[in-house]
Formats: structure tokens, sequence, C-alpha cells
């Protein structure tokens, strides 16, 4: 790093010599009609030409092998894996492309730079090589697109019946969980009903909001479809999971939903790592504020027994608030009308735990 | 309006000089001549300040565009600097900063608000302010009544209006940095609810309203001066001067209007639904929050809508500042090549395809905003056959060099740099535009990168080789070619080597618009290479300094230019060193063949000017343009 620094800072103060010396020519000069005669620099930019496509090209092979390793972090879930195959021969297809027109535009730079006497072959157009290079590139990005299509239309497509459900909500300036408890139902919330205890707004004169719990880590079982539903209370944000490929917006007013299933589990992956302290995470991707840098949740795969148990142990957020539960009985008692029938964000058909339930 | 008289009082000024080009004198004095010519004008019908400040003269416009154009481009600039130093040094201590920055640094560090006021504003100011006002702006002001052959704009004083709007946008935009809430932070695409909340960013505040009202000036800029760009190419070519003759940099700035005409409207309405949802408790785009303790009244709107509204502008933008770059290159390509551009009719049929797939590719930047995924597949196809077109141009470029007998000037090389920059930055857009590689790579550093290579760097480098070639017809001087070189080659390397490295970090998954990515395990890994890119932008932005310290000194200092310095066959070199009003002295010459005459088989010269009629051809005619000929 030191020795690349000092190389730029060399770099520099040459230019600042050649400013220098410019300077003097410029001060040397008196007005006169200005002819350009083509001669030393045109050959000299001609062969940094050809330097820039070696050594650039050089540079970038080099450090693209080095990095290689640190921009692929592990994946852990079945489209991901699908995923990278595809974008890896992508990134095959455009290199090939990449590299051959670089080549061209250079080579032909350095190889047809000005010769004195030497006339430019006047070739205004070629029907067969244009209909050809429309051609070519047409059919591959209709393989691309088909490709591409095809994945879309499975990972956006429905969630299995199996799924494990969840949903997350993004607030300033973190996430908050819920699962739908033993009733498998995730229960009416609603926005009017957030204060700084009951934070996601559960209305919990609604029967199936009763038994949800809310935690702060995500748990989710390894092998197992899961189907995460996600809204924002306040402003956009983004369910980002690199591990699993995963990336959705949470939008106030929308709910939106994303379903993967995660293959390798917390302790396998921390294994496979050798990093104890290895977390799979989820980031906020859609600037959301000030702190949008840490919003983070950790997200854990546990192996399907596991996720039962801890499943089993959690108790639902009115158990937790009784306060909360006597006050929305004391309210359905002095409104005719109770709150949940007036909502209408009643939930879809709920999802079954996993099959082994 | 004819094109002999744009405007009723400079008719006695262009016959003046009228009686002067009719005998031939030497470019230089000419140039003298004129001055003094000016010179007792001022005494008589024109002031300098409506010469020079408020001026109706297209060229002189043009160059107040440019010079404010730069202004914005080092502020822009500065802003990536300083943000570049949070990233590569997150740990390390700003307080030296303090002088400037005030209270944005708090306990040696930069606020994390700040850090993104920064961010956006960078973002607005180059797309906005730089690239489509100082590139388009510049040249398509400066050039397309020089290259059609007019004697102005079709209506000058619209062409004036069009600068000042932008300068009192740019004037608002500028306040907006200095009040105590900072400016606008919501990222240059000003997604609400955080654009319309001051409780969410305290930048949704004056600054957000400081913003919309900026804009809303500068889109009146950008449709007054469009209006006027697509007038004067239909109505005011010059005799002979038909579509199919005309350069590919007028169909490029054509296209480019009339876009900006179609699509600034509808960021306009977008701006404008905001502005009630901020100040009217309208729900357009709000519904179902709670925010700050409290839950708002509004429901039923949708943020995914203003995505839709703002992209339906903001795709078609980055057409807008890439097409007049594309434009100049293939001009300049040409012209230093000494070979026509291959493909003209390719040429034109690409950027027609660009300009009307660029209207129905907008949803590509919204795959995973929860809009229904058919919508997806539908945009996917559209984004991908867009590659189609721009690969035909790269080839015919490519084509271009071949065999050519190639000069390297300053303009040569940034339109060579700006190919090479083009393919780089465009094939990662196959990946983006693919929906489902898109899930993992939207909004992460990779975006950033494929941006800054496709449209921010190729479309800088549009501009400098612009600046570079067409110096010698603003300024009556040539800048200086070594400290172009140098200039070049230091912001080639710079480029490079800041970007590429960023798909790395982007592949890797990091977010953009992050302030650090210490808290998260998955991003720490890149600590170096962020460094090692903080350094080369930097460095990069301060080899900037070398363009304009040329710039400015080659105006007053540089050598004279000649009449037609790079032996060009465009209508823009037929007129006098400086141009005066009305442009040419006597009467606007006619056009008989296409702009793309260089290395004729069998002409005297390498180079056949446009307004050469094939009767003094006769040695190079083709068989059809003989036909012509008598």
């Amino acid at each position: 790093m030191t020795a690349l620094t000092i190389l730029l800072v060399l770099v520099l103060l040459l230019v600042v010599f050649g400013l220098l010396f410019r300077l003097q020519i410029f001060t040397s000069i008196f007005s006169g009609t200005f002819t350009r005669d083509i001669g030393m620099s045109n050959s000299v930019n001609a062969v940094l030409m050809l330097v820039f496509l070696i050594g650039g090209g050089a540079w970038f092979a080099y450090s693209f092998v080095e990095n290689f390793n640190k921009m692929n972090p592990p994946i852990a879930s079945v489209h991901g894996h699908k995923m990278e195959t595809m974008f890896w021969t992508t990134m095959a297809v455009i290199g090939v492309a990449f590299v051959i027109t670089q080549a061209l535009l250079f080579i032909y730079a350095y190889k047809y730079q000005h010769k004195e006497g030497r006339r430019a072959y006047f070739f205004s157009h070629n029907n067969t090589i244009e209909v050809v290079w429309t051609i070519i590139p047409a059919i591959v990005m209709a393989s691309l697109i088909f490709a591409g299509w095809k994945a879309w239309t499975r990972i956006t497509g429905p969630a299995p019946k199996e799924s494990v459900v969840l949903e997350v909500m993004g607030k300033q300036f973190n996430w908050l969980v819920r699962y739908p408890g033993r009733d498998m139902k995730l229960g009416v919330v609603n926005y009017r009903m957030i204060d700084a205890v009951n934070e996601f707004g559960f209305d919990l004169s609604d029967k199936s909001a009763l038994d949800d719990f809310t935690t702060n880590e995500i748990h989710i079982p390894k092998g197992v479809p899961v189907l995460i539903k996600i809204r924002s209370r306040d402003v956009l944000h983004a369910v980002y999971m690199p591990h699993f490929r995963v990336q959705m917006y949470a939008v106030p007013g929308m709910p939106t939903r994303f379903w993967f299933t995660p293959t390798i589990s917390t302790d396998e992956m921390r294994a496979k790592l050798g990093n104890p302290k290895f977390n799979y995470e989820l980031a906020c991707n859609q600037l959301c504020g000030g702190s949008h840098f840490a919003m983070k949740a950790t997200v854990i795969v546990d192996e399907p027994d596991d996720y039962q148990n801890w499943y089993a142990s959690q108790q639902s957020f009115s158990q937790k608030n009784p306060d909360v539960l006597a006050a929305f009985k004391q309210k359905a008692k002095t409104m005719v009308v109770p709150v949940a029938a007036a909502a209408e964000e009643k939930e879809a058909a709920p999802m079954p735990l996993a099959a082994s339930n | 309006m004819s094109d002999m008289t744009p405007k009723p009082n400079l008719s006695p000024d262009v016959q003046a000089q009228g009686g002067i080009g009719t005998a031939p004198v030497p470019a230089t004095e000419h140039g003298d001549h004129l001055h003094h010519d000016d010179h007792e004008h001022d005494h008589h019908d024109q002031h300098w300040l409506w010469k020079y400040v408020f001026s109706q003269d297209h060229k002189v416009i043009a160059k107040q565009f440019l010079i404010t154009g730069i202004f914005w481009a080092i502020l822009g600039g500065t802003l990536s600097s300083l943000f570049r130093l949070q990233l590569g040094w997150p740990e390390s201590s700003l307080e030296w900063l303090k002088p400037f920055l005030g209270g944005w640094i708090q306990a040696g560090k930069l606020n994390p608000e700040f850090y993104l006021a920064l961010v956006t504003m960078h973002g607005t100011i180059m797309v906005f302010f730089v690239l489509t006002a100082g590139l388009s702006g510049t040249f398509s002001n400066f050039l397309i009544p020089l290259q059609v052959g007019a004697r102005d704009m079709a209506s000058g004083f619209m062409n004036m209006l069009s600068y000042w709007f932008f300068f009192l946008s740019g004037l608002i935009m500028f306040s907006s940095l200095f009040i105590e809430t900072g400016p606008a932070a919501a990222g240059w695409t000003i997604y609400p609810p955080l654009s319309a909340l001051p409780q969410a960013i305290p930048g949704s505040g004056a600054g957000m309203t400081l913003w919309l009202v900026s804009m809303v000036f500068f889109i009146v800029s950008q449709l007054l001066g469009g209006v006027n760009y697509v007038t004067t190419v239909i109505n005011l070519r010059t005799r002979g001067m038909s579509m199919s003759k005309l350069p590919l940099t007028i169909w490029a700035f054509f296209l480019t209007a009339i876009l900006g005409i179609l699509s600034f409207p509808v960021l306009f309405s977008a701006a404008l639904l905001l502005v009630f949802d901020r100040s009217f408790g309208t729900s357009f785009f709000l519904s179902d929050i709670y925010i700050a303790g409290q839950a708002l009244s509004n429901q039923g709107g949708s943020p995914v809508l203003f995505q839709h509204l703002f992209w339906f502008l903001g795709h078609p933008e980055v057409y807008i500042v890439i097409m007049p770059a594309m434009g100049m290159v293939s001009e300049v390509l040409a012209t230093n090549a000494r070979k026509p551009i291959f493909g003209y009719r390719a040429m034109i049929g690409s950027l027609i395809g660009i300009s009307l797939l660029s209207f129905v590719v907008w949803a590509h930047h919204m795959f995973v905003t929860g809009m229904n995924p058919f919508l997806g597949s539908v945009f996917m196809f559209l984004t991908l056959i867009i590659a189609v077109p721009s690969g035909v141009k790269v080839f015919n470029w490519l084509a271009t060099l071949w065999r050519g007998n190639i000069r390297f000037t300053a303009a040569m090389l940034f339109a060579i740099g700006f190919v090479s920059l083009f393919i780089s930055g465009g094939l990662t857009g196959i990946i983006l535009g693919n929906a489902t590689l898109d899930i993992q790579m939207h909004n992460t550093y990779f975006v950033v990168a494929h941006f800054h290579l496709v449209m921010g760097s190729s479309a800088f480098f549009g501009l400098f080789c612009g600046v570079y070639h067409w110096f010698p017809k603003m300024f009556g001087r040539m800048m200086d070619e070594k400290l172009g070189y140098i200039h070049f080659w230091l912001t080639f390397a710079g480029v490079y080597l800041v970007f590429m490295p960023m798909h790395y970090v982007g592949i890797a998954g990091f977010p953009r618009r992050y302030y650090a990515w210490t808290g998260f395990d998955a991003f720490s890994q890149f600590a170096d290479m962020n460094k090692f890119i903080s350094i080369a932008a930097i460095l990069a932005f301060l080899g900037q300094f070398i363009f304009i310290f040329n710039f400015f000194y080659s105006i007053f200092r540089g050598r004279r230019a000649t009449q037609n310095p790079w032996n060009s066959t465009t209508l823009e070199w037929t007129t006098p060193v400086i141009p005066g009003h009305g442009n040419w002295p006597g009467e606007i010459p006619a056009v008989y063949r296409w702009p793309y005459d260089y290395s004729k088989p069998g002409a005297e010269t390498d180079f056949i000017p446009q307004n050469v009629p094939y009767s003094q051809t006769q040695s190079s005619n083709l068989p059809y343009e003989q036909e012509l000929a008598d």
C-alpha cells in the first residue's frame, strides 16, 4: 500500500514538472498561426495504446484472480447456486466480448497510427458484416433472456405449500421479526396501533394475532422453503441477504414477499469457513436515513429439529405484554365495531409449518 | 423565421460582416477586425451586458453552459472526494475538514446524514448539471447552428432563457448546501417516503424543498433548450442539408432533445406530486406510515408509483447524457482516423433504436421493488434488446478505426477512451438487465461501477473529446496538446483503477450508499480495496485540474487557431476563425455531400468539405455522385 502511494505521488510530481515545463514553453510562444505537425507525439501515443492494453489487461487479470475468493462469499440457498452459475456464465460471455473488442480497439489504434504518405481506406459500409454483427449479439441476448426469464419465473413464483412463514418489518433503523405462532396464521397488524411497546402494531382483537411472537434474530430451518413476508412501517427499506441471494424492498403500505430454501445451517457454515463467529446477515439495501448503514439483523439457519424446538419455546407477544392485551379487551367492550373487522388487510390462507409438524 | 436573419437587431451586424467576408482576408486579421467591429458596436447598440451575459448568440450561450458546467463538475468532484475519504479511511479523523464543513464534522467524524447529502448532491450535480446541461447544453447550442448551416437557433431569446433558468436552478441548488438542515439527502433518485418526510432525515426538510424547486427550473431550462434544438434541426438547415447529410453529432443532439422533451415533463409531474405530498397533505406516494412516534394519516399512496414516474425520466436521462457523447465521438473518430464513419445509416438507425427503446426499459431499475414479477420479465426482455443497437455502435466505431490513418489529437484520445469505457461499462449492463441476476446485484457497488463507467466516465470523456476538438472554433485558439495527452492518460488510467475494483466489491454484495461497512462481517473483507479506490479517485480528480488550467490558460494565451485546424469536412469549419453573429460573414454555404468524405480515392486532399459540389471533384466522384454533378 505504501509503495503504491509513493508510486502515485511520484506520478503526480512528474505531472507537476510537466506542467512547469509547459509553462515555460507557453511563455516563450509568441502569437503566430498554428499548424499542426504530426510527429513524435503521435507514435508515442500509439505505443501507449498498446502499453495500456497489455499493462492494463495484465493488471486487471491479476487483480481479478487475486480478489476472486474475496468477491465470492459462500452461498447457502438452492436458487442461489443456480444464480451463481448463471452469473459466471454471463460473465464468461461478456468477458469474451470484452477481450475481443478492447483488444481490437487498442490494436487498431496502434496499428493504424498515422504514417506519412499513406491514405486511409475509404470504407463506408458493408451490409453483410453489419447484418452479421447485429444478428449474433441478438441471438446471444435472446438465449440469456430466455435463461434469465425461466429462472426469474421460478424464483418469483408462488412459494411451496409446505413453506415456513415469517414476517420482517423494516423501521428506522432496525428489523422487527414475527412468526405466526401455533395457529400458523399471521394476525392482523395495523400501523395505527403502533407505539413504543407494540412496535409491530398488533391488532390483538384479531384472534390469530394472539399467538404471534416477535424475535430479534431470524431463525429459519435448513432444507425447508422459507417464505418471508416483508413490510415497512416508515420509509423504503430492502431486505438483502447476500448469502441466500435474496433481495426485496420493504414498502410502506404494500406488503411484499420472497421465498427461498436455505441449504447450509449456521453451524455447518461456521465449520466450513473455520470461523466460529460467522453469522448470516440481513442488511438494509435501500437508502432509509442516517443509520441506514447500520440496519442489520442476524439470520440463524437451524437444523429442522432445532428449529421446531426453538419455535415451540417462544412466548407470544400477547403473553409477554398482558397490559397491551388488556387494553384491547377494554377497547372492544367500549366499541361497537371490533377493530379487526374494520381492518381490511386480512392475511391470506395460512401456511402450515414444516411437513414434519 | 428565415435562416438568413435570425433576429432583426442582428441584421446590421451580419451585413457589416458580409461586407468583409466578400473579400477574402487572412484569418487572424479577420479576427482582429471583428474585434474592432465589436468594439464600435459596444458604443452604439450592444452593451457588454447584452453581448456577454444576456446574450442571445448560441455560441456565447454554449460557452456559458460550458463554464457553468465546469464549475459544477469541480464541485461534484470535490463532494465525491469527501465521501471517498470516509469510505477509504472509515476510522481516521476528519477533524481537519472542520473549517470547511463546520457542524457536519462531529467528534472528528463525518456526520452519516451529511454523508448521504454528499452522495445525493454528487449524483444530482453530475447527472443533471454537468452531464445534461454542461454537455448537451454546451454542444447542442454550439454545434447545431454551425453544423446545419444556420445563423443562430430558431429562437435566440428562448435559448437565452434556457441558460438563465439553468443558472437560477443552479443557484437554488447551490444555496441548499448552506442551510442548517443540509441539502437533500435521500439519494439523487429522491425516493419517497424518505424524501417526503423531514422526520425521516433532516435533508428532507428545506433542503429537499430547494432541490425540488431547483429541479423545476432545470426542467423548464431543458424544455426551452430542447424545443429550440429540435426546431432548429428541422427548420433551419441550409440548402442541400437533407437529414441524410447531417453529421452524426446533429442526429445525436436532435434525438437527445426529443428524449428530453418527452421525458422531463414526467419528472416534473413526479416532482409536483411530491410537493403536494410534502406540503398539502395528499397521499400520492405515502401510505401506512408510523414515524417519529406518530401514525400519519396518509393512506392509499404508493412509493412504487413514484419510482415508475422517476425512472420514466431517469432511464431516458442516461441516454440524454450518453447520446451527445456518442455523436461527438463518432465525429472525432472519423475526422482523426481520416476515414468515413463506418455504417453511417446503421449509426443513425441504432441511435433511433436506442432512443425508442430507452422509453420502455425504465422498470429494470425496479425488479426487486415488489412490482409484479411478470412486468419484470417484460422489462428484462426489452432491456437486454437495447444491447443490440449499442453493440452495433461499438462495432462500427472499431470498423472506423480499421485501416485508418490515425492522428492522436487529445480529442481523438478521449474518443478512443470513450469507446473503451463504453464497452467496459456497457457489458455489465447485460448482467444487471437480467432480472434474476439483479436480485443479488441490485443497489450494490456493481451497479455503481457499471453506471459510472458507461454513462458517468464515458459521458465525461465525450465532454472532454468535444472540448478539445471544438475549442479552436469556440475561442479561436488551440488547447495545449501535450497537456491534453497527460490529462488523458492520467484520467483514463484513473477511471479504470477506480471502477474496475469496484466491480469486485459489488460482486461480493457491498451495498451502495453505506456510510461504513464495518458493522457487517459480510462486507468487511475489502477494506484495503476501498482505500485503493479512494486514492485512485482522489488522484484522478486532482488530475482534472490539468485540464482546467489548460482550458482557461488557452482561452487567453493558447496558440492561435486556423480556420480548419483538423482538416474536417463539416460546415462549422467553413466559418471564420472566430465566427461572429450570424456565423458566416457572407452567404451560408450550401451542402452537396455527406459529412464523411475522408480519404476518398482519387480526391486531391484527404478530406472534401460538405460544401464542395461534386462538379469540383470529378476525379473522386462515385458513379451516382457523378450523375448529381452532371
